[in-house]
């Protein structure tokens, strides 16, 4: 398999400092506030998994982080500029979502408005940017059908996809909401590989949104837990502890580890257990 | 007697407009496809049909009148860049009321009524020469517009949630694509009438994507296949006089009806 490396001395030279830089963070949705005082670094190359349960605001941390949420309080700068001014340093995989079947669009055609779909114009072919959905095919493994209709493709080859889409643009910092989805455990593996192999390659720093921290336990440089009202940032051993997620939901949880597996049980909003999305 | 009609100067006007609307209508299907929303291209047609009604009630131009009911409709639409099923029941409820309204319109209107049948069923071959211009400008703007902003339509069509997360103003896009679509249907209006505009808008975008996955080559596709069915049409009702507008929809779902058997089994 290629690796990144190619694309790493810029992708590293251009960041001076923390890649991205958290002070002092709340959203406000009407009264409610979300996160009193979020506040974290995150440097080149970490590998940050954001946890937590629904309505904490983990998706609204990843819009803070694009520039498409303003925060109420605090400061946020990612590569050192404002979120809105670093947009285009930044590669974003979605959760994955089924295209219609029928959608007249291949996989090279998603890769390649990942690099210049935001542009106005037909955008004629240039043999760079060729080169480089070619490049960006080929270092997911998704040669093999970049020209696929994008709807006839699994879950798991659309999120291959999409990982190329948000890497060929050559970003400086990787956001994940939710990648892994409604994806099958193999496919779920070869996502967390394929970002985890990224940050090592090229230095760039992922933040990943999950509800189950096992797939990306390995991985996992640090854990932010945003909690009903409360947060706790740090590597997985000091989060992922029952001391720690008790005081965050401010009543008794168990977090067991079975079978290199975590597993928490009392939170008030799971049933007690964090389970995978099972494909259906 | 076909060889003498395609001599007659109105012919050539009804098949250089029915040309001129085929491929605004072509071009802009696919975008309106990628993003499901067949369904106002309904609404904007009908709320068309109302403004054309409310002009003829104060006795001005009916083609100014749909123009300003479509780009209306077109614009709200835009704006609240609604998704699924609240667009859905949205677009049901603003149709349903505007062309109550149209009605009204209609029975308080003096004049002929082949004006109002001319709205609903279209009226090619009655196309005047100033008509043909104001159809040629239009659509040049339709198309101006879809190639200014292709990639980033493209992008916010098919992709929403990683086209914003890119910084392309969905909003704006949206707003944009329906005023677009507003113009498109004000011309297809005024050739498949109001009640036939998704002939022309949707079913050769909707058999394109069924024959090619490359989104540049499924708007030449449907704008070609819009072109057959809209010359076609016309070119069928000469031979037989029965109403074009049959002739275009029936060539029009006959490519769809064909573009779906041959890939039937994938």
């Amino acid at each position: 398999m290629a690796t990144f490396a190619d694309q790493g001395p810029r992708a590293r030279a251009a960041v001076d400092g923390p890649v991205v830089r958290v002070r002092d963070l709340s959203v406000a949705f009407g009264k409610r506030v979300l996160w009193d005082g979020l506040g974290f670094d995150l440097a080149e190359g970490e590998f940050l998994a954001v946890l937590g349960p629904n309505g904490t605001g983990k998706t609204s941390l990843v819009r803070v982080l694009l520039g498409l949420l303003a925060p109420a309080t605090g400061s946020v700068q990612v590569t050192g500029r404002p979120p809105l001014h670093a947009r285009s340093r930044v590669g974003y995989v979605p959760q994955q979502r089924a295209f219609d079947r029928d959608l007249p669009l291949r996989g090279l055609d998603l890769v390649r408005l990942g690099l210049d779909g935001h542009r106005w114009g037909l955008g004629l072919r240039s043999r760079d940017s060729e080169e480089r959905v070619r490049r960006a095919l080929a270092d997911v493994g998704a040669t093999g059908y970049g020209d696929t209709p994008v709807g006839r493709l699994s879950g798991g080859e659309q999120q291959r996809l999409r990982i190329a889409q948000a890497l060929v643009s050559d970003p400086a910092l990787l956001l994940a909401d939710e990648p892994l989805l409604s994806l099958d455990l193999a496919s779920q593996r070869i996502v967390v590989d394929l970002l985890d192999r990224r940050r090592r390659d090229a230095g760039t720093p992922v933040v990943f949104v999950t509800h189950d921290v096992n797939p990306i336990l390995s991985v996992a440089d640090r854990v932010l837990y945003l909690g009903p009202g409360r947060w706790a940032i740090g590597t997985p051993a000091e989060v992922l502890t029952t001391e720690t997620l008790s005081r965050l939901y401010d009543t008794p949880v168990d977090v067991l580890r079975v079978r290199g597996r975590i597993v928490v049980v009392g939170t008030p909003d799971d049933g007690g257990v964090h389970h995978h999305e099972t494909e259906h | 007697m076909f060889t003498e009609l395609l001599g007659q100067p109105f012919v050539h006007t009804a098949l250089l407009a029915g040309a001129v609307v085929a491929v605004v209508c072509g071009a802009i299907g696919t975008f309106v496809v990628a993003r499901g929303a067949s369904f106002a291209v309904h609404a904007i047609s009908e709320l068309g049909f109302t403004g054309a009604a409310g002009a003829l009630v104060i006795g001005i131009d009916p083609v100014a009148g749909m123009v300003a009911g479509s780009l209306l409709v077109g614009g709200v639409l835009g704006v609240l860049s609604l998704s699924g099923r609240e667009r859905d029941s949205a677009i049901g409820a603003v149709l349903a009321f505007g062309l109550g309204v149209g009605v009204l319109f209609l029975s308080l209107y003096q004049g002929y009524a082949t004006e109002a049948t001319n709205l609903l069923f279209g009226s090619i071959v009655g196309v005047s020469d100033r008509q043909l211009a104001e159809l040629t400008v239009v659509a040049a703007i339709v198309v101006i517009g879809i190639a200014a902003a292709y990639r980033p339509l493209l992008f916010s069509s098919v992709d929403p949630a990683a086209a914003e997360a890119r910084g392309v103003p969905l909003r704006a896009l949206s707003v944009l694509i329906f005023l677009l679509l507003a113009l498109t249907t004000a011309e297809a209006i005024q050739v498949v009438g109001v009640l036939l505009v998704l002939t022309l808008v949707i079913t050769p975008a909707a058999a394109a994507q069924r024959l090619t996955a490359k989104p540049a080559t499924a708007i030449l596709l449907s704008i070609v296949i819009a072109l057959v069915a809209t010359e076609g049409g016309i070119l069928l009702s000469l031979q037989q006089p029965w109403p074009t507008s049959f002739f275009i929809s029936t060539i029009s779902f006959a490519a769809y009806l064909g573009a779906r058997m041959r890939t039937w089994s994938s």
